[in-house]
């Protein structure tokens, strides 16, 4: 992302170079139940951001008092440079929010519905950040061009995911949540999406917080991955850096002379040079697996939801700020 | 002032009701309830009304519309509670100046479902049905869009009112639909009220409906037909100063209850309300 001139950044409200999401010591109690139980995080410009947990962890939670919809019980938020609680119209027309969205509007049309619902951001519209994104333009950026004069009720599930998306991002946000974005589409629709995505981050410089249950997606999406597991953030990296961290043993099968081997180690190098220094028939069909994203997951969650005495976490080395 | 937001409201609540009409649903429920009053007007077009001399289908026509207008009460009450239940508010929530558009609106598409039919029941009644209205005077004319202004202002925030309270929309389509019908039955709409119970007579004119009949009775009958009403004497002044009360209650009452509805707005919130449709069905 380039930076932009001194003089936009009084305009526009705030640092376009700090971050966009300061959490400190993040809590919330519903009744005597504390849901979350101190988190804390940054997130900066142009960052794709995929929050991981298990059903019940907060994650949900987090986001609502992120987006303002949700009062919280203790500590300092800041998104883009604003206590959500006390977020004005202004800051509310920087940020998009993608509902999972049920019937809304079911008798509206597609291309109305969006038209609409994008003049809301006419008067925040800078020479910098034109808003709204053209209606056309963005139905056929979610590949939805054909579909303008059709009823929203009458769209499939996923083609009414992409509308949700599309709204989503008719204000041309700066900082764009996304709840699950992809439950329910077919692999194309989420090659479709997952591109979309990367179109926004790299080209608009959107920053975009995501949750989802996909692993695989939460791979091949975020920059960074946070881990919520019993309302505390238990990991806080990349997918890769996670995955050393944590499981970080190593699998290695092999074929010899016909014969299957499988090992596991810590340290893959030296094993393999061994391996294939060792006299005898050649070594075949070597493949060198590291922990996934989803051993790490599962790791992760089970240690912080089981067996963590006296609810106090136990930090994972280098992984929890 | 910036008066985007009440435009877009305008336009939203404008683009609403031609989205809802011209569905098959939209367009057979718009003549079903308009057809009926229409009905019972022609079945007792000519019937004179016994010591007033004014036919039965003169007299029925006030009522017709101030039940009309009365129905607004329902019909913004159950747009607001259904559009709770499947995310509309949370959409409008998450734009800038969303919620205020979107008041609007609900207030808009409402008037022009009254409006509308208003004048379905209204333009034919006076072109074929019903004879002597007083349809040339200037009088008739001021006074019935004062009445329907008034009305409309009396019930639109009480149906918002009613619609940020209860949960279940199809509460409001049952129950809204039996108590407005019995509220207009005892306001004294389809027949004289002074029939009824004396501690009858005492509730229905603390609420508005009545005074809303009592006012559009006064603009379509002739002076004498106040021996029909209650004290048998025409009491507009009364009629406009409990109808601007009610208005005034439920402005200032209105934005409280929808701001801490809106307050608690949220994605899990929408969630669990499909969650709970999806068990019902």
């Amino acid at each position: 992302m380039t930076a932009a001139a001194p003089g936009l950044h009084v305009q526009d409200g705030f640092d376009a170079d700090g971050p966009v999401i300061e959490v400190r010591d993040l809590r919330m109690r519903y009744g005597t139940v504390d849901v979350l139980k101190g988190l804390n995080f940054e997130v900066r410009p142009g960052e794709v951001i995929t929050l991981l947990g298990p059903n019940g962890a907060g994650k949900s939670t987090t986001i609502e008092i992120l987006e303002g919809f949700r009062a919280r019980s203790a500590g300092e938020v800041s998104v883009l440079g604003v206590d959500p609680a006390h977020g004005d119209e202004r800051w509310r027309s920087d940020m998009g929010v993608v509902l999972q969205s049920w019937r809304d509007h079911a008798t509206w049309r597609v291309g109305k519905l969006l038209q609409h619902l994008g003049e809301f951001y006419a008067p925040y519209s800078t020479p910098s950040r034109r808003r709204p994104i053209d209606t056309g333009e963005l139905l056929a950026l979610v590949g939805l061009a054909d579909k303008a004069e059709q009823r929203v009720g009458t769209l499939s599930g996923g083609q009414r995911r992409r509308l949700d998306v599309a709204i989503g991002i008719v204000g041309r946000p700066r900082l764009l949540f996304l709840d699950e974005p992809t439950a329910g589409f077919d692999p194309q629709a989420r090659r479709e999406f997952h591109d979309l995505v990367h179109r926004l981050a790299d080209v608009d410089g959107t920053t975009i917080l995501l949750t989802t249950h996909d692993l695989a997606e939460a791979e091949k999406l975020a920059d960074r991955i946070l881990i919520l597991a019993a309302g505390r953030i238990v990991a806080d990296g990349s997918a890769d850096a996670l995955a050393r961290q944590v499981a970080g043993r190593t699998e290695i099968r092999w074929t010899r002379a016909g014969e299957r081997f499988v090992h596991s180690t810590d340290d893959a190098t030296p094993f393999v040079r061994d391996l294939l220094n060792e006299p005898g028939p050649a070594v075949t069909e070597l493949e060198v697996r590291r922990a996934s994203l989803e051993d790490t997951y599962m790791e992760m969650v089970r240690r912080y939801e089981h067996g963590v005495p006296g609810d106090e976490p136990v930090p994972f080395e280098g992984v929890v700020r | 002032m910036n008066l985007l937001p009440f435009r877009l409201g305008l336009r939203r609540g404008l683009t609403a009701f031609i989205t809802t009409t011209t569905t098959r649903e939209g367009m057979v429920q718009l003549v079903i309830f308009n057809a009926v009053p229409l009905a019972v007007l022609i079945l007792n077009r000519d019937e004179p009304l016994p010591g007033v001399g004014v036919a039965l289908s003169a007299s029925m026509l006030p009522g017709m519309l101030t039940l009309i207008t009365a129905f607004g009460v329902q019909v913004i009450a159950y747009y607001l509670s259904s559009e709770r239940e499947d995310g509309t508010l949370l959409r409008v929530k998450a734009m800038p100046n969303g919620m205020f558009a979107y008041v609007v609106g609900l207030a808009t598409v409402s008037s022009l479902d009254a409006l509308v039919s208003v004048l379905l029941v209204f333009v034919p009644a006076i072109l074929f049905i019903v004879p002597g209205v007083p349809i040339a005077t200037a009088g008739f004319w001021l006074g019935l869009l004062g009445f329907l202004l008034l009305g409309l202002l009396a019930c639109l925030p009480l149906g918002l009112l009613i619609g940020s309270v209860v949960r279940n929309p199809r509460t409001i389509g049952g129950v809204g639909f039996v108590g407005t019908m019995g509220l207009a039955f005892l306001s004294g709409l389809f027949f004289p009220a002074q029939a009824l119970w004396g501690w009858v007579q005492v509730v229905v004119q603390v609420l508005p409906l009545y005074w809303l009949g009592h006012g559009m009775r006064w603009v379509f009958l002739p002076t004498e037909a106040a021996a029909l009403e209650i004290g048998g004497v025409w009491r507009i002044w009364e009629a406009v100063g409990v109808l601007g009360l009610w208005a005034g209650v439920a402005l200032v009452l209105g934005p409280v209850l929808l701001r801490r509805m809106a307050r608690r707005e949220s994605g899990s919130a929408v969630e669990s309300r499909r969650q709970h449709v999806l068990q019902r069905t």
